[in-house]
């Protein structure tokens, strides 16, 4: 009798815990993406994606906030003291989630580690000469030249332990060449939320650190994170609509306005920082793709300045984005630093003129041409494409669109082979700085620089204020620099610039989200009413 | 016997053989995998590297025979995607898409046959029509839009059942189960039925003009003669020598859904093998498509085998022929 009426009395206690439990309501977020983290090891993949599902894990020493401005992660101040030394003060008492505290030396060897990956930060961190301790609290970055957006490249860089590195052997990371390693499917990081479970390209849980530092003055509304990957717009749509998800990205934007028509259901927009263009071959003497034989019809900038004028935006706008858009008249856009309202006006509609320029530069009969575009890269990106042939088509040109996926547009359209007379292309500062931009797609091709010049374009007074804005650390002379630059790029017409695209989010009713235009997701910035 | 299945396993080898080199041939066509491995910032000098690590410039012949080496020691290489073997992706994947594929071949067999025969024999009762009649909407749509509508009415409208996924999974040893749990059933009856329909009707169809041929028959009519009841001539008489042809579209088919789930699986979230492939495809993880498409091969292979040995359980006068042949 004491037996059963012990046992009676603690399945009651259970249940009451159970109830206690349920009461307090553990608040659990489900969202969906068509992508999935592949790794949980922030330095093995340069993958804008994973590294924003990983930095909610992770933390670097300096992040972005909502508003994309720069604020105190790991570190709580960062000064240049001389030209060539960012000295970095870093935060005390912080726990990684297995309980050992941040240490200068886990900096320095996180650093080394995401530069050995191979990962975007080492080629952006390429001039940090060495990281040196100070103290237990401070370190000393020296670069052989100067850097003035060192800040802005660490955001990149997520710290580890280096004695949890150590003890599971994975000191390197897992890149694409070897096997994953024990980093790959576990996390020890010291960011708002902790790795539960993971079963790739299924399913990623995530708890909150109760332990936190940022806790007391920014409160963790979310107890959980279910991540799952759908790759079907259509399921995803459902699957939000059904209420199994509390939000989803990437929304379509033909299921934008169904998702906002629904009860109960809201979308979230902000403008991404990545410019949609369009590139044209001005290097080869005789273009690959062309009816035009003996001459490169672009080398001839009022032919480039054709094209642009031929091109009208506002209808990709309205109609291929169906309003989800930014028309620009810039390279960058706003939120990147160097972004100048006054330069971001297109160029004037006008197709008679596109044809008189036409005439004048020998072509009055327009020509014809292959254009290159992805159509799983961007959003709706081949039909931008179409549209623009339509464009072109009114002033006698003939493009001849060649829209693929994007592994096969990219391998033939970038470098080493270029292999590309027209194409549409998108680019994001990562950094959120011009010089970015302009080192990768207007200097001159090198080894370094002009990676992403697809078109060749090389001007070597450019060359020149690229070269100045790298290294100079007066950020009000450098911006005038940029402005200067940008001028040139635009009025050059090195580029069609055309929009930059939304960032679209959508999710139930009750949820608060903070979209950020170079695509992070911080968690920490849900609230579940 | 045992001579006649080494001789279809040779076979078989022969068969993956093809299938490998038809898809290497094809892989040069799905583009460059390194785009979708490396950043947008990452150096031509890092990118080169990589390339040569993996490979990827050498010539076809020589990829070819570097696959089929390690395949042969059953090792298909690593994923460009997830940096882990092959083999342990596709071990991890193939419970769901079996599980998924013999659900869906069970419910068009458990349904299927029996429509069949009813349809065969009541031809034209108004349960036959309706069943016909429904039936064209299984030939007729595209699995994804089956998929998308059951979605759509029992996952948004109802709210019944969920709209994607495989719900709670249990591992037994290697093996991963969703029929243990109700989240389970729940999970793999939208995608089971919207596999199954095509196959359904197929079955269905194919049953019932099987029943009406052999209700034609003169030994059918002898044995209504004879007084035997419908029940033992509809099933004992009929039914039995319509069975070679069912179980033969029956087999075949089965390796079909296995493909076919493909779609399915990309619809509902499934995670098989049919949207590891296609996951792979987007990437252009070239060794994960070539594991999977020979493993299909191998799958075909092994399902025309045992329909072959079917036969000789159902039709005696194969085993007959069979042993004539032999001392002929």
């Amino acid at each position: 009798m004491t037996k059963l009426s012990a046992w009676l009395c603690s399945c009651v206690i259970c249940a009451l815990l159970a109830g206690i439990v349920s009461a307090g309501q553990a608040k659990r977020f489900r969202w969906a993406n068509d992508g999935d983290p592949t790794t949980m090891d922030p330095h093995a993949r340069s993958d804008g994606f994973v590294t924003a599902f990983d930095m909610n894990i992770y933390e670097p020493l300096i992040r972005r906030d909502k508003d994309l401005k720069l604020e105190p992660a790991l570190a709580t101040e960062w000064v240049n003291i001389n030209p060539t030394t960012w000295c970095i003060k870093l935060r005390q008492g912080v726990m990684f989630h297995d309980g050992s505290f941040l240490t200068a030396d886990d900096v320095i060897f996180s650093i080394q580690r995401a530069r050995d990956a191979g990962a975007d930060v080492t080629s952006q961190l390429a001039p940090l000469k060495e990281i040196k301790k100070i103290d237990d609290s401070t370190l000393d970055f020296v670069t052989d030249v100067p850097v003035p957006i060192l800040p802005n490249y660490l955001v990149a860089a997520a710290i580890m332990s280096k004695a949890w590195c150590e003890a599971h052997n994975t000191t390197s990371a897992a890149t694409h060449e070897g096997l994953e390693n024990y980093a790959t499917r576990n996390a020890n990081g010291t960011g708002p939320f902790i790795l539960k479970d993971r079963q790739p390209s299924v399913r990623t849980t995530l708890v909150k650190n109760p332990d936190w530092w940022g806790l007391k003055d920014q409160p963790v509304d979310i107890d959980e994170v279910v991540f799952t990957r759908i790759e079907n717009a259509a399921t995803r749509a459902a699957a939000l609509l059904s209420g199994e998800l509390d939000m989803v990205y990437n929304v379509p934007p033909q299921d934008i306005e169904r998702i906002r028509d629904t009860q109960g259901m809201k979308i979230w927009q902000t403008p991404e920082l990545r410019t949609i263009f369009l590139g044209m071959d001005q290097s080869r003497d005789e273009l690959l793709e062309s009816n035009i034989k003996g001459k490169n019809p672009f080398k001839d900038i009022r032919v480039r300045q054709a094209f642009f004028e031929a091109i009208d935006e506002a209808p990709i706008k309205t109609k291929v984005m169906r309003g989800f858009a930014h028309p620009t008249g810039l390279m960058i856009g706003p939120g990147i630093n160097g972004y100048d309202p006054v330069l971001d006006t297109r160029f004037p509609y006008d197709p008679a003129a596109a044809k008189q320029l036409l005439a004048e530069a020998g072509y009055p009969n327009g020509f014809e041409v292959g254009f290159d575009c992805p159509n799983d890269r961007y959003v709706n990106d081949e039909a931008i494409c179409q549209a623009v042939v339509a464009m072109l088509a009114k002033i006698g040109v003939k493009a001849n669109l060649l829209a693929q996926t994007k592994a096969k547009y990219f391998g033939k359209i970038n470098a080493p082979k270029f292999e590309t007379s027209f194409y549409l292309l998108g680019w994001t500062p990562g950094p959120l700085d011009a010089f970015n931009m302009l080192q990768n797609l207007a200097a001159t091709r090198t080894e370094t620089d002009g990676i992403y010049n697809n078109g060749g374009y090389s001007n070597p007074h450019l060359d020149e204020l690229i070269k100045k804005i790298q290294v100079e650390l007066d950020s009000e002379k450098r911006n005038e620099l940029i402005g200067e630059a940008l001028r040139i790029v635009k009025d050059d017409y090195v580029y069609i610039p055309l929009h930059q695209q939304m960032v679209v989010w959508a999710s139930r009713g009750n949820v608060e989200l903070a979209p950020m235009g170079n695509n992070d997701f911080q968690w920490r910035y849900v609230v579940m009413k | 016997m045992i001579a006649f299945v080494i001789q279809r396993l040779m076979q078989s080898v022969l068969v993956m053989l093809t299938v490998a080199l038809i898809a290497f041939a094809l892989f040069n066509f799905v583009g460059d995998p390194i785009s979708n491995m490396v950043g947008q910032d990452t150096t031509l000098a890092d990118r080169e590297k990589l390339r040569q690590e993996l490979g990827l410039n050498d010539s076809f012949v020589t990829q070819f025979a570097r696959f089929i080496g390690h395949a042969a020691r059953g090792d298909f290489g690593l994923s460009y995607q997830q940096a882990r073997p092959v083999g342990q992706i596709i071990l991890e994947k193939m419970p769901a898409t079996l599980e998924l594929s013999f659900m869906a071949a069970a419910l068009a067999l458990l349904l299927g046959v029996p429509m069949g025969i009813y349809t065969g024999i009541h031809r034209h009762s108004w349960l036959s029509q309706a069943m016909l009649a429904v039936s064209l909407i299984g030939v007729s749509l595209p699995t994804f839009l089956i998929g998308i509508l059951l979605i759509l009415v029992f996952a948004v409208m109802l709210g019944w059942l969920p709209s994607f996924g495989r719900g709670t999974v249990v591992h037994i040893g290697w093996w991963t189960t969703g029929l243990l749990t109700v989240d389970g059933w729940r999970a793999i009856i939208l995608p089971a039925v919207t596999l199954s329909l095509f196959q359904l009707t197929l079955i269905m169809r194919l049953v019932r003009a099987e029943m009406i041929d052999v209700l034609r028959t003169d030994y059918i009519k002898f044995a209504r003669a004879r007084g035997l009841t419908g029940r033992a001539i509809n099933f004992g008489h009929a039914l039995k020598n319509t069975l070679v042809p069912v179980i033969t579209i029956t087999g075949l088919q089965l390796g079909s859904i296995i493909a076919f789930a493909i779609i399915t699986e990309t619809v509902f979230q499934w995670p098989g093998m049919g949207l590891m492939f296609i996951q792979a495809v987007g990437f252009a993880d070239i060794s994960v498509m070539a594991a999977y498409l020979v493993l299909v091969g191998f799958f075909f292979v092994i399902i025309n085998l045992v329909v072959d040995l079917l036969y000789y359980v159902v039709d005696p006068r194969l085993r007959v022929g069979r042993l004539g042949a032999a001392h002929g």
